[in-house]
């Protein structure tokens, strides 16, 4: 860990400005992450600006009748909100599939949609990634790679997204709120809050420099049936091979978004009329311009079976 | 005292605090944190300084230069050592990689440097200022690769499994080809870490040429010579303390580089040292369980009775390690004339592979026992039938020699019963739950019991106390328990008057723990020296030797009763003695014995597997606390489903190194993973292993269990995987259409 300066910003917009004029910078809200990556000099931040006293720590009526989520909600009371649970039970279960009691008691919504992927060559300093280095190369495209992307990716990176809350996110359609460090604030698109790896894979949002999330909206209740199925090699704390958040209606139509299979949570709208149709339609176009490894070609079945599982539990 | 002749009764068969299941005596350390691992001794000395290791970030090759500059001014740094000063430093016992010293790297995060600083954060930091000039080297990484060429080697895990390079009886070619059911398949383990929760630690101290070790070891005396080798200093010169291990399973049976450096860097920074190999480092720096590729061939007849066995296995290593000794249970498990086990070893540059619990017997069980369910199916026989069938009451190479006590056949039979395999559908693919297949499967357990010298020294002091030192280690074994039940027992006094010192090299040499040898012998120990205890009693008090009872805190004899503790009124009484074995082992066969049986759900969607309920039965001699032994099983247990389903570190065969090196990437099983496990141990004594009349269970525990959860995913699927650990992806693309 190099060292490094601290301070505690009072407002969202003092927050901004503090990161903007200070080359190096980051926020740190629940420090899950991020901390773990400084210890492994993965992340080198010269100087952290302390989000936690920000109060964005509520959970409130959305004005269009949705709920708006301070970016320092945290995991464990974000899952176990009375409205969230019913409502938006896809997302209350994303969140209690991931990581473990402690860490979703620091974790917070904001830095959840910011953490960084699992992929063991970004976490080895001493091999080539260009995630971490750009420009230094790819050690998983002919390494170890039975956790990694098949869709999406690039020849310069074909690392996942680990989050559960973000795929669940993406299936509801939430908008991020931010404040820039001048002050002016917008909302993005979840769909377009992840970006894919190209050629920039260690540019991961669509934030700029200095921009802090503030809050995340969830639309009103979409109704229908709510299920995340995570799929993983032991049966708790563990990062998803494949998982699958859906909404499904009685009719059989809904909408589908899948985790583990790429650099952002994975949604193709156009897919999702076919779902009466059953999952194979879906996952052949969910999966159209896949690009497997040897090591990982499984999760291709191992999609389409997944949500044909959550199909059918969806429909008794 | 000299173990030779079957042991008849003595002062241990009275079992009044022997054989109970007594709460750990060193429990309510543990749960109150006063119970402090080498990393937390704070204590001991003062001015300790931090430690950093840096790993080297290539396979193979030199150290061609390393830049210190920034580092040696970075804040705190109080020293570095790099492995440019130096030149190779000899190795400890039984290791075949080089810990530090010399350009030559042989494996990816070999000890380059340590850094000490004033705080760890800044020993950490400096470390990763070192900007080091490589020239590296091609390397053979990739086992399967490898195989072809790989020469026949014999040679012992150091934990009681062993073989030749080559073993024939009979003529198993012959007999192969003529049997009239046959079986010939292939099976991969791969390598696997022992992920133990303390990771490798040490804190070292010099006054003068005097070295003090704290640190975390299974096998003192062997650390205590070997540090001494390492560093070229005379062993009297060195003391180790270990008296709490974070676990260690094989992984803390040597001096590896934490001790080392600890020792060089406070030797260059002229004060204490205290550091920790990082967990990044465990899975390439230390040692792991090689990966192993092995072949099995049954021949047997229609009735079911085996008259050809082979089993060949293949690992890697570097030069001078050794081949991983799978095929060491098949010369005894089960009979059958015509008999061939063979092992290779393929020259690698991965890091080290050595032992881990049961050696040689955990990845043997894993494949054997899948390719007895495969040949009893074949057979159309149930497979603890099969089991029964051709169990063998003698050494199968040696037929004048029996089995000191073997009853594989009571842990089968017991078994069944218990677990209800009578409601076992013989057809696989046949149960279902909702969206769970459910299949049971079975597996033998074995794991041989090894006998090995251990001594201990008794002191009686004028309160009544009873005092044990031996350098013996608790892993979290137990061991302080049963060797407290054991002089309680001798003694005649309540646990509550006994104290426990273990781990301190100043202390008499124990048998220490590894290959499930502590229990038995340690035991052992302090009963040879409780024995010689009791003679300085009986003479101190006048008593006549031969009729003495020691109970109750007294001392009786005839009409005569005394307080123990007035024997040590004039000054502590003190005794040292050790247990020495005969030729009991060389005329008889000494093992463990048990039989797994797993239920295991897989869905049917996702091919995720999931155990349901586990039982293990143990035949293991007498057990000295059956708690303790309990949760020495059920943990064993547990590991096996850990190889079994997930366990696998990842080979970057370009790169040369094992990827998924932390407790992220490395998965083994969490609570969620383990919903039910029941153990029972047939009540049984062997007069052969020692006066405790036990033997080891903590190996025997993992033995068999994978192959009983391979063999229970086949039930439920109808699929054979033969390439652990047995991961979704290898079921996919043969489980049933999805609903």
């Amino acid at each position: 860990m190099r060292s490094f300066t601290y301070e505690r910003a009072n407002t969202p917009g003092e927050a901004a400005a503090a990161v903007a004029r200070t080359p190096g910078a980051r926020f740190i809200a629940g420090g899950t992450n991020l901390l773990d990556l400084m210890k492994l000099q993965i992340e080198t931040p010269t100087h952290l600006v302390d989000v936690n006293g920000l109060k964005l720590d509520t959970i409130e009526p959305a004005p269009e009748g949705g709920l708006r989520i301070g970016a320092l909600v945290r995991n464990t009371d974000l899952a176990a909100d009375e409205r969230v649970r019913r409502d938006y039970a896809v997302l209350s279960r994303a969140l209690l599939a991931g990581a473990s009691g402690q860490l979703r008691n620091r974790a917070t919504t904001a830095g959840n949609l910011l953490q960084r992927t699992r992929c063991p060559y970004f976490y080895d300093t001493a091999q080539p990634c260009n995630k971490r280095q750009p420009g230094s190369g790819c050690s998983a495209l002919d390494g170890v790679s039975r956790q990694l992307g098949i869709v999406g990716v690039s020849d310069a990176c074909i690392a996942t997204n680990p989050s559960d809350m973000a795929v669940a996110m993406r299936v509801l359609d939430a908008t991020v709120e931010t404040v820039k460090p001048g002050g002016v604030s917008r909302t993005i698109p979840i769909a377009e809050f992840h970006r894919l790896p190209g050629d920039t894979p260690h540019v991961e949002t669509a934030l700029e420099a200095g921009e802090l999330i503030i809050a995340v909206t969830l639309p009103p209740p979409l109704g229908g049936r709510q299920i995340y199925r995570k799929v993983r090699d032991r049966a708790s704390y563990a990062f998803a091979l494949v998982s699958v958040a859906a909404v499904i209606h009685q009719d059989g139509t809904g909408r589908v978004a899948l985790g583990g299979v790429a650099h952002k949570p994975w949604r193709i709208e156009a897919a999702e009329a076919d779902l009466p149709r059953g999952p194979k339609v879906v996952t052949e176009q969910l999966l159209a311009d896949a690009k497997p490894t040897h090591d990982n070609a499984f999760k291709r079945p191992l999609v389409e079976r997944t949500l044909g599982a959550v199909i059918s539990q969806a429909r008794n | 005292m000299r173990f030779d002749t079957p042991a008849t009764t003595n002062p241990i068969d009275q079992l009044k605090v022997v054989g109970k299941p007594t709460d750990r005596i060193d429990g309510r350390h543990k749960t109150s944190g006063t119970a402090h691992y080498a990393y937390e001794r704070h204590d001991v000395v003062p001015d300790q300084a931090y430690g950093f290791v840096l790993g080297a970030a290539i396979a193979k090759g030199q150290v061609a230069a390393m830049h210190l500059e920034e580092a040696k001014t970075a804040p705190g740094v109080v020293a570095i050592v790099t492995t440019l000063d130096m030149p190779r430093l000899e190795r400890g016992m039984m290791n075949a990689a080089y810990l530090f010293g010399g350009p030559v790297i042989q494996h990816y995060h070999q000890a380059i440097a340590v850094v000490v600083a004033e705080t760890f954060e800044q020993a950490r930091a400096a470390a990763y200022l070192i900007r080091v000039d490589y020239e590296p080297e091609a390397g053979k990484f990739d086992l399967a690769a490898e195989a072809p060429n790989a020469p026949l080697v014999g040679d012992d895990s150091g934990e009681g499994s062993s073989g030749p390079p080559e073993v024939r009886v009979g003529d198993f070619e012959g007999a192969f080809a003529a049997a009239e059911i046959k079986l010939d398949e292939s099976y991969t383990t791969p390598d696997e870490s022992h992920a133990m929760m303390e990771p490798h630690a040490t804190i070292a101290a010099w006054d003068g040429d005097q070295l003090t070790l704290w640190t975390s070891n299974q096998m003192i005396a062997w650390g205590k010579r070997s540090i001494a080798k390492i560093l070229g200093i005379p062993a009297q010169k060195v003391r180790l303390d270990s008296p709490y291990i974070g676990g260690g399973f094989g992984a803390k049976l040597f001096i590896r580089a934490d001790a080392v450096l600890a020792a060089l860097g406070a030797k260059a920074a002229q004060r204490p040292v205290k550091l920790a190999l990082a967990r990044p480092l465990i899975a390439n720096n230390t040692t792991h369980r090689p990966a192993t590729m092995q072949r099995i061939r049954i021949g047997a007849n229609p009735d079911g009775i085996i008259t050809a066995i082979a089993h060949e296995s293949t690992s890697g290593n570097l030069a001078d390690g050794k081949p991983e000794t799978a095929v060491s249970q098949t010369r005894l498990l089960y009979a059958g004339a015509n008999r061939l086990m063979a092992m290779r070893l393929a020259p690698l540059d991965l890091p080290e592979g050595n032992a881990m619990r049961a050696p040689g017997e955990a990845p043997g069980m894993m494949v054997l026992e899948v390719a007895i369910d495969e040949m009893a199916e074949k057979l159309g026989l149930d497979p603890v039938q099969f089991r029964i069938l051709n169990d063998t009451q003698i050494d199968p190479e040696n037929p004048d020699r029996r089995f000191s006590h073997r009853d594989l056949v009571g842990c089968l039979r017991l078994g069944a019963e218990r677990f209800g395999w009578d409601q076992r559908n013989p057809q696989p693919t046949q149960v279902r739950d909702g969206h769970w297949l459910v299949g049971m499967g079975v597996a033998a357990g074995f794991r041989n019991n090894l006998l090995t010298k251990s001594a201990a020294r008794v002191r009686l002091d004028r309160e009544g106390v009873v005092t044990v030192e031996t350098d013996m280690t608790d892993i979290g074994t137990g061991s302080y328990t049963i060797i407290a039940q054991t002089a309680a027992e001798m003694m005649g006094v309540a646990l509550d008057k006994v104290v426990v010192r273990l781990g301190d090299s100043s202390f008499p040499a124990s048998a220490g723990s590894g290959g499930q040898w502590g229990a038995n012998n340690a035991t052992a120990g302090v009963y040879a020296a409780c024995v010689k205890l009791r003679e300085a009693v009986v003479q101190q008090l006048g008593f006549n030797s031969a009729d003495a009872v020691f109970s109750g805190g007294d001392v009786r004899s005839g009409n005569r009763s005394v307080l123990l503790a007035d024997a040590a009124s004039a000054g502590d009484l003190v005794a040292e003695d050790l247990i020495e074995y005969g030729n009991l082992a060389k005329t008889h066969q000494q093992s463990t014995f048990a039989a797994h049986f797993v239920e295991v759900g897989v869905d049917a969607a996702t091919g995720e597997v999931r155990v349901r309920r586990m039982l293990a039965v143990c035949a293991a001699g007498r057990i000295l606390n059956p708690k303790s032994a309990r949760s020495q099983v059920i943990g064993a247990m547990t590991m096996g489903v850990g190889a079994a389903l997930m366990e696998e570190l990842a080979v970057d065969k370009r790169r040369g190194f094992f990827v998924n090196h932390d407790l992220a990437g490395y998965e083994v099983p969490v609570h969620a993973d383990i919903p039910h496990q029941d153990v029972i141990f047939l009540d049984e004594v062997d007069p052969m292993s020692s006066p405790m009349k036990a033997k080891g269970v903590a190996e025997l525990g993992i033995c068999g269990v994978g192959a009983a959860v391979a063999n229970a995913v086949y039930h439920a699927t109808g699929i054979r995987v033969r390439d652990y650990p047995i991961t979704l992806d290898k079921l996919i693309d043969r489980l049933p259409e999805a609903v």
